[in-house]
């Protein structure tokens, strides 16, 4: 048995004269690695956008965790955790602080936020780091305790902003890790990237180009339809045809 | 309500983490209220005086005497040449030269008239014409003293200074300086720690979460009143005890008063982050648009009665200026509740516009 968590139908944003996101559907399934991909300026983050209800649909129609982005995005802020590409911890607050901060506001009680954490702390080798200053820890453990963070709620899907950019490859291959063990947890993971040995690690990837979904299927079969040796290829086939310049 | 306070206790940790800044938020209201209390000021103390007395008679040595015994006055040695007084002008050691030509005490008493030359470095004409007028008052009191017979026909002059008999300068620098630095605080502060959120991006965060977007603004103003709060106390504290210029209506409704205009600037300061996405945009737009009026068009420094009517009108604008008659009222006049309400409405009705169009700008939803 498969749930789906999100649904979109012909979602549609525009701005203007503009049409940034122009009618995609597609489907999440529960616990899936779904891969979202395009050039810049493709659409990728206003659609990302909608979904997390930060930004009302001029068309079409989405439901993310069962609820609607245009009247119940309170709903949804609720079920999503949100990963953005700017690294977004206070540096100025210790790995324990921006944990207690950011589970406080989604409600969580402070005996569950303690213990959650240190059992987290402990699985990320970061046990001895609690009381450490965030802004003295190397990137990548940021990186890794951000996405802790941002998961640390339970949510239902977690949305993930190109959350590797400026990370060496041994680091992102232990991102990775952490994203599979929260889907096998039962977390949808939406993932934007730009990283194509990254797409390979989804589940099912889809390629946004002008605004609109040009390619979706599982990293081998669209390898296959576009007769590539790796996703670098399949992208630059799809991209090629973009119009809209990249800004 | 639980979460708010969360929020604000993570706000209070941001700032008492940032020692330079708030050694700075702290540092500086002591720093102007001692600067301007004793350093900068109009009043004069020891000018540098020379007399040149070429009469060298009791009446020119008792009036010499009175000048040494004047604060104002500092008395250097006495030379006899002129070209020796322009020097002293020149190199800037004396502000001011009193000569009293020969024979000053016989012309007095035979003729009942004898002139007094004054001269004075008028490179600072504010000073000079003080300076002047010091030294007439004196030698007036003196003529006086020696009058035999009051003259027949005399309108005789009282002059009070009320609510500030002494003249002292710290009746207009306190309250210009409460202004300044519950403004600078506020405002400059809101703006830059909200723009900060925005800049590190987690400002996306908070908005991708439950939280209420209101509440962000009213958990980041929270720490700003309550430290403005503070340095509000403190600078009272300096003025009543280190300048004697204590508050002579009620604490509380200045307390009261101060809030309304804190919160005239934390409006401003979240319309200023409304307008901009980083921080040294945030800083620059507080400083240009807010510090400098508020220097040069509360009053305090130069007085709006003598600019021109254009400039009159803008400062009608700036919310300090209200805000410096209002205390001026209650802590030097001594006047109540009857007194204020019309400044204390003006900045009340600013507050609203200023909520309104940040409202108004304020994404909620990012797009």
């Amino acid at each position: 048995m498969t749930d789906t968590v999100i649904q979109t139908e012909k979602l549609t944003k525009i701005f203007g004269s503009f049409t940034a996101v122009d009618a995609i559907t597609f489907d999440v399934k529960k616990g899936e690695i779904f891969g979202f991909l395009g050039a810049n300026g493709a659409g990728k983050t206003t659609a990302m956008r909608m979904l997390c209800g930060l930004s009302v649909p001029s068309g079409g129609e989405a439901t993310v965790a069962g609820f609607s982005v245009k009247n119940q995005a309170e709903q949804i802020k609720h079920s999503i955790g949100y990963m953005s590409q700017k690294f977004s911890l206070y540096e100025d607050l210790t790995v324990y602080e921006n944990i207690r901060f950011f589970a406080g506001i989604y409600g969580i009680e402070r005996k569950t936020i303690r213990a959650r954490s240190s059992e987290m702390l402990q699985r990320l080798g970061l046990g001895d780091q609690r009381n450490t200053l965030v802004g003295s820890l190397p990137l990548g453990w940021k990186q890794k305790l951000a996405f802790s963070v941002a998961i640390f709620h339970s949510p239902r899907i977690v949305f993930l902003d190109e959350p590797t950019g400026g990370v060496d490859p041994v680091t992102r291959r232990q991102f990775w890790d952490l994203i599979y063990e929260a889907s096998d947890n039962g977390i949808t993971v939406f993932v934007t990237t730009h990283y194509m040995d990254e797409a390979e690690y989804c589940n099912r990837i889809s390629m946004m180009v002008d605004g609109a979904i040009k390619a979706l299927d599982t990293p081998a079969n669209l390898k296959s339809q576009f007769q590539a040796n790796d996703m670098d290829e399949v992208f630059y086939r799809l991209a090629r045809r973009a119009k809209r310049k990249s800004y | 309500m639980k979460q708010l306070l969360i929020f604000v206790q993570k706000e209070f940790k941001h700032v008492f983490r940032d020692k330079k800044t708030l050694l700075l938020l702290f540092g500086l209201p002591i720093a102007q209220i001692v600067l301007f209390g004793f350093a900068l000021t109009n009043e004069i103390k020891d000018a540098n005086l020379l007399i040149i007395d070429h009469s060298k008679d009791e009446t020119t040595l008792q009036i010499t005497e009175k000048f040494r015994a004047s604060s104002s006055f500092s008395l250097r040695e006495s030379v006899m040449n002129t070209s020796e007084m322009e020097d002293a002008f020149k190199r800037g050691s004396i502000k001011l030269a009193l000569i009293f030509p020969s024979q000053f005490e016989q012309d007095l008493i035979h003729e009942g008239r004898a002139p007094i030359q004054l001269i004075a470095d008028a490179t600072d004409p504010n000073t000079a014409t003080m300076l002047i007028n010091y030294a007439s008052s004196i030698i007036r009191d003196y003529q006086q003293s020696i009058a035999t017979k009051p003259p027949e026909l005399s309108i005789q002059i009282q002059h009070r200074n009320i609510y500030n008999p002494e003249l002292k300068g710290t009746t207009n620098f306190v309250p210009g300086v409460m202004a300044l630095v519950l403004l600078l605080i506020c405002v400059l502060m809101t703006s830059v720690s909200i723009v900060k959120e925005k800049e590190m991006g987690t400002m996306e965060i908070l908005l991708v979460s439950p939280f209420n977007p209101i509440l962000v603004i009213l958990a980041k103003a929270i720490p700003y009143l309550a430290l403005s709060i503070v340095n509000l106390i403190v600078i009272l504290l300096l003025s009543t005890f280190l300048l004697d210029t204590p508050v002579n209506g009620n604490v509380f409704l200045l307390v009261g008063v101060s809030i309304v205009l804190i919160m005239a600037a934390l409006s401003l300061g979240l319309l200023i982050s409304n307008s901009t996405n980083s921080q040294q945009m945030a800083m620059l737009i507080s400083l240009m648009g807010m510090l400098l009026p508020t220097m040069m068009f509360t009053g305090f420094l130069f007085p709006l009665e003598n600019m021109p009517m254009a400039l009159q009108v803008f400062a009608n604008m700036v919310p300090s200026k209200w805000y410096y008659i209002i205390v001026k009222d209650i802590m030097i006049k001594g006047l109540g509740c009857s007194a204020v309400w019309k400044e204390t409405l003006i900045l009340l009705g600013m507050i609203l516009l200023l909520l309104a169009l940040s409202i108004r700008k304020f994404k909620i939803r990012l797009s």
